[in-house]
């Protein structure tokens, strides 16, 4: 395999993966994914606990357009900027057509009238196939945050 | 420890409970008050489930208002509870939120306590080369860590500072107990998991959301638009006796206009899940209610909305502030497919849940536009000025109501 083109593949994905979070269109977040796949946002020691409740919990890709319509169209919050900012990119098992990846996630959260401040910071254990038109599409992505106290709440997705 | 304290700077602006004074959420003087009063005063704070502690050794660290606590299992399998605050020179020794152990050891000077609290080592008790050891009056069992009285009904253990407050069963009252035993039925628990908010508001305004029925089909789109909630449906608000706690009950509808919902600005009626199992709900409960969101004073919320069930832990830590800690839970006997129903609808409610996250959002707006104006009120006149029992979801009598019980603890 060629270890630098697959990295230049993840590289364009993740970038792809936080502009569609921080500049949107939110629609393309669930494009990422494969059709049944597996999204999880939960705190660090329910998964090292091995609990399994997670804050967020998507089961296919319809689920997650679900929660794009709902962030849209019924959630109330206050407006916010989003920067998710994904570093250490990590192939931990490649195969030709499926790859497992880790990668640090921090999320710098902007209120209207208030600082910056880091939201949440923490790591994705994604698991990912080969896409029906070529890349990589996610097929499991679990979002495992280290700052275990929300800052109120999670609006997006990490 | 109701001890007496001085009258408090700020009265209360009339009698009842229609208004409430602003500075009632900022003011540091009443915070401190509260603390002593309600969480250390003669009430049972919910501190975690039997289930978490299985064995002896077993402890987990909570709070009760601002104070940290340890729980654990000693070894005769008894439940004690005592504050994590060494007593010598009070540090904050135990630092695992779950763990095991055979003793608690403070690290500043490795003063070490049994499962009981019980001081049972001071290192250099007797000095060094005859120099120095502790002063010859020190009475090691003068000095254990300040105990909590324990209660613990059907796996759900309760922590109260006060050796004078009520039994818990007399003390839930008895519409409470049918309500809290319908959830907590003698089955076994199992912990789903946990997650944990710091909400930058005052912890008071958490209650109040929980109590206002008025909000829930007004706010939550989200509900409104499948039917989970809604202001035409069967519903009771109910109190118990001293007003502390509360009930709110009701009963699905359906996703549909109807007269009353033409109030609702913000009703969608062509909203259709894609993926139907995020809801999903089956009967579980022996009576028709869907949801019961029940109230305990002075810490605790039992949310049963749908399958979802979870205990939401109020820790305030400042006027400004107080955490969430959620422990959602389900039996130990729920097969395979209800744990995943469960873990599904925890979308509705959590830190991210598309009903919660509302709640969550606007007490921090409630917060920022109340703490300017200490001097002004908020109104609580929604189905008048009583705390009785209502049979509607129009009504804030259920807030009045804790008001009512919180005026006559604070004595403001």
């Amino acid at each position: 395999m060629d270890v630098h083109g697959l990295r230049d593949q993840l590289e364009d994905l993740y970038a792809r993966y936080v502009e569609s979070l921080d500049d949107g269109p939110l629609d393309l977040w669930p494009e990422l994914f494969s059709e049944q796949c597996l999204y999880l946002i939960l705190p660090r020691d329910n998964y090292e606990r091995g609990l399994p409740l997670a804050v967020m919990r998507c089961e296919s890709r319809d689920m997650l357009k679900d929660r794009v319509t709902a962030i849209r169209e019924t959630m109330l919050y206050e407006q916010r900027y989003l920067r998710h900012h994904v570093t250490n990119i990590r192939v931990r098992a490649a195969a030709a057509d499926a790859l497992e990846v880790s990668a640090n996630f921090s999320v710098i959260e902007v209120l209207p009238d208030d600082l910056p401040r880091v939201a949440m910071v923490g790591r994705y254990l994604d698991k990912l196939v080969a896409g029906p038109h070529g890349g990589w599409l996610f097929t499991e992505k679990l979002c495992i945050y280290d700052s275990l106290l929300v800052a109120n709440s999670i609006i997006y997705p990490v | 420890m109701n001890s007496p304290l001085p009258s408090p700077r700020r009265v209360w602006p009339e009698a009842g409970y229609s208004h409430v004074p602003y500075w009632l959420y900022t003011d540091q003087e009443i915070f401190e008050r509260e603390m002593t009063r309600i969480f250390c005063g003669p009430s049972w704070s919910f501190v975690g489930f039997a289930a978490e502690l299985p064995a002896p050794g077993n402890f987990k660290t909570t709070s009760i208002g601002n104070r940290s606590v340890i729980i654990c299992r000693n070894r005769d399998g008894k439940l004690r509870g005592f504050v994590n605050r060494c007593a010598h020179r009070g540090v904050k020794f135990c630092r695992e939120r779950l763990g095991q152990t055979n003793r608690f050891t403070c690290p500043y000077h490795q003063w070490t306590y049994d499962l009981n609290g019980d001081l049972k080592g001071v290192p250099f008790q007797g000095g060094v080369k005859g120099q120095g050891g502790m002063a010859s009056d020190f009475d090691p069992k003068q000095h254990g860590l300040q105990q909590l009285r324990i209660a613990e009904h059907h796996g759900v253990v309760f922590a109260s500072f006060d050796e004078h407050t009520e039994d818990f069963l007399a003390y839930l009252g008895e519409a409470n107990r049918y309500y809290f035993e319908r959830v907590f039925d003698g089955r076994d628990i199992r912990i789903l998991g946990y997650t944990r908010q710091l909400i930058p508001g005052n912890w008071k305004l958490m209650f109040e959301n929980i109590k206002d029925p008025y909000h829930a089909s007004l706010l939550h789109v989200f509900l409104v638009t499948f039917g989970l909630f809604r202001a035409d449906q069967e519903s009771q608000v109910k109190m118990d006796p001293t007003g502390r706690h509360g009930l709110l009950i009701s009963r699905r509808g359906s996703q549909q206009s109807s007269e009353h919902t033409k109030d609702i600005a913000n009703l969608r009626t062509d909203f259709k899940l894609r993926d139907p199992r995020l809801l999903d709900p089956v009967k579980e409960f022996k009576d028709s209610a869907t949801v019961v969101m029940q109230t305990l004073w002075p810490n605790l919320i039992i949310q049963q909305q749908s399958n979802t069930l979870a205990m939401r832990q109020i820790q305030p830590r400042s006027p400004h502030e107080f955490e969430l800690s959620w422990t959602f839970f389900g039996y130990a006997d729920d097969d395979e497919a209800m744990t995943l129903r469960r873990l599904r609808q925890a979308n509705l409610m959590s830190a991210s849940g598309l009903v919660s996250g509302d709640d969550s959002e606007i007490i921090k707006l409630a917060q920022d536009g109340l703490t300017a104006y200490p001097d002004d009120k908020a109104l609580l006149a929604m189905g008048g000025h009583g705390t009785q029992d209502e049979d509607h979801m129009v009504t804030e009598a259920a807030i009045r109501a804790f008001y009512k019980h919180y005026r006559a603890v604070m004595e403001i």
